[in-house]
């Protein structure tokens, strides 16, 4: 089958910045994928460059088969993008806006019942008709997902789609992303919230300057992180004998490391020792966050 | 069949958004513009009117008209999509264009369109209202209409040159205060280029703005201070030359596809 998403040798630069260097990266059909890195990794370069907002010093990339290049028109036909940005046209109305948006892509009266079906299903009814203007950022938001979608492309990437979004529109969010992922399109996300991208996505890939440094399941991953970490609430401060361990503190509250879980004997231990009272503890399994932060910490 | 109307729509649906982006604001870019032309109109009627004979048995009231006509064409056409992209720019919004399968060349017709299409607007509208107080004749109309469409299409483009080119609405604005208004203020709206000295005759020749005036008025009183042959093939040959400048800048992808 042919891929979603195929990048083979991508380099970008900005001058004398090395944006993108020799990025590699297969995605399949129907895939979950997240693209992940710290700022200035080169996510959003690369997914400039899949839409055709900015073009490969060298290096090609193809959506669903085309060129973004050769191919621009097949190839955004296939593409759906969520910007980061909350742009908007202050001229129209939501529906409005998603009308012309459907006829960029050819798309005419024949599209209207699938506007609907997005209009309802990212709760916009009752906005359909207001000015984009005077809609709250959430609801800007989902217009722009909303944007994304009416002429029903395959491939959708969100970049950030929740950066600033409340708990309830995030939930509705990914409710409708699962769907459109179960009924066949391919969804590439950039997000900073690490536990969203574990438990949505089934591949990951790490970007670190522009270089892609990790790609493979979530799960295999995970599995790459052996240790579990230890969160304690104590009533004193943490023994000295411990403080290698700190992952990170907050008042008397402790996250440690562990390589593995007998260690927490030898903490209790410690702790027993010192006299200090332990009045919370929990156990936490590694989780992308971990990779993320022992990859990116890697020279 | 069904492939012709996509290919067909996209660009329409970007000049029908165009047309619609001045028309919800007409009061702005069609009645304001009217007005000022107006004013202008009774203003220098009121001051030279009666004491000012340009062309033999033309009073000035009347040979003033053409002009404001076409400067307001001229001045809206620009206007249209210099700031339609300036502002998407601006916002961001520029993008979902840039996301779609539309291609330079749709993009610049679809633009280019619509500032012709806004141009003309406001001009009929001043006629219509000119012709209320003043008689005026349409001698050659064609050449009238040829004129407005080549001029407005001129500046449509070089709307579309200067929206490319500034990043910000003070760009824009030194454009249009240093450039377009310049240009169209000493083109010949209020005089005869006969009545300057030699050597102003001669700057005026290098205006592209005067072929316009000068033809346009010529299309209504068969009288100008050159031949509209010459004006229309200026004009029409700075519309060609601006348009090939225009689509290469968008083929390049200058300022908008980094």
């Amino acid at each position: 089958m042919t891929p979603a998403i195929k990048i083979q040798q991508v380099h970008k630069q900005f001058g004398a910045l090395h944006a993108l260097q020799g990025v590699d990266l297969t995605i399949e059909q129907g895939e979950f994928f997240a693209l992940l890195g710290p700022n200035g990794a080169g996510k959003s370069t690369l997914i400039n460059l899949l839409a055709g907002l900015t073009r490969p010093t060298s290096g090609n990339l193809s959506v669903m088969g085309y060129d973004v290049t050769e191919q621009y028109r097949q190839a955004r036909h296939a593409l759906g993008v969520v910007p980061q940005e909350l742009v908007f046209d202050p001229f129209f109305n939501v529906r409005e806006m998603l009308r012309f948006q459907a006829g960029y892509f050819g798309k005419g009266p024949e599209n209207d019942a699938w506007i609907d079906e997005v209009i309802e299903s990212l709760g916009l009814t009752d906005k359909a008709g207001t000015n984009m203007r005077r809609l709250s950022g959430g609801m800007k938001r989902r217009a722009l997902i909303a944007q994304a979608l009416v002429h029903k492309p395959p491939v959708i990437v969100l970049d950030e789609p929740t950066s600033g979004v409340d708990v309830e529109l995030r939930y509705m969010l990914w409710e409708f992303i699962k769907r459109l992922n179960r009924e066949g399109h391919t969804i590439i996300l950039t997000t900073h919230y690490l536990e969203e991208a574990e438990s949505l996505c089934s591949r990951v890939a790490l970007l670190k300057q522009g270089e892609l440094i990790a790609l493979d399941s979530t799960k295999n991953l995970l599995a790459t992180i052996s240790g579990k970490k230890l969160r304690l609430k104590l009533s004193g401060a943490l023994p000295v004998s411990l403080r290698d361990m700190i992952r990170h503190q907050e008042n008397q509250e402790y996250t440690l490391s562990l390589n593995a879980v007998n260690q927490v004997e030898y903490v209790l231990a410690e702790l027993r020792n010192a006299n200090t009272v332990v009045e919370d503890m929990q156990l936490i399994e590694p989780d992308l966050e971990d990779v993320f932060v022992d990859l990116m910490g890697r020279p | 069949m069904n492939l012709i109307n996509q290919r067909i729509r996209g660009p329409w649906t970007l000049f029908k958004k165009e047309i619609l982006r001045f028309w919800r604001v007409s009061f702005q870019t069609v009645a304001a513009p009217v007005m000022t032309a107006l004013l202008y109109l009774l203003i220098f009627s009121h001051v030279l009117g009666g004491r000012v004979e340009v062309y033999p048995g033309v009073p000035y009231t009347a040979f003033l008209i053409p002009g404001l006509i076409m400067m307001s064409v001229l001045q809206n056409a620009f206007a249209n999509s210099s700031s339609s992209l300036i502002q998407s720019k601006v916002m961001g919004n520029i993008i979902f264009v840039l996301l779609t399968p539309l291609s330079y060349l749709e993009f610049f017709l679809a633009f280019l369109a619509a500032s012709i299409i806004r141009g003309l607007c406001v001009g009929l509208s001043i006629y219509l209202v000119a012709i209320c107080f003043i008689d005026l004749p349409l001698t050659h109309p064609l050449f009238i209409l040829a004129f407005a469409f080549f001029g407005s299409g001129m500046l449509g483009a070089f709307g579309i040159i200067a929206g490319l080119w500034a990043e910000k609405f003070d760009q824009m604005a030194a454009f249009q205060n240093f450039v377009i208004m310049p240009l169209s203020f000493l083109s010949g709206v209020f005089y005869s280029i006969h009545s300057l000295p030699p050597f102003w005759q001669k700057v005026s020749h290098l205006n592209p703005f005067f072929y316009m005036i000068d033809g346009f008025r010529y299309g209504f009183f068969g009288q100008g201070d050159i031949s509209a042959w010459f004006s229309l093939s200026v004009v029409v040959g700075s519309f060609v030359v601006l348009s090939f400048l225009t689509i290469g800048m968008l083929k390049a992808g200058y300022k908008l596809r980094g």
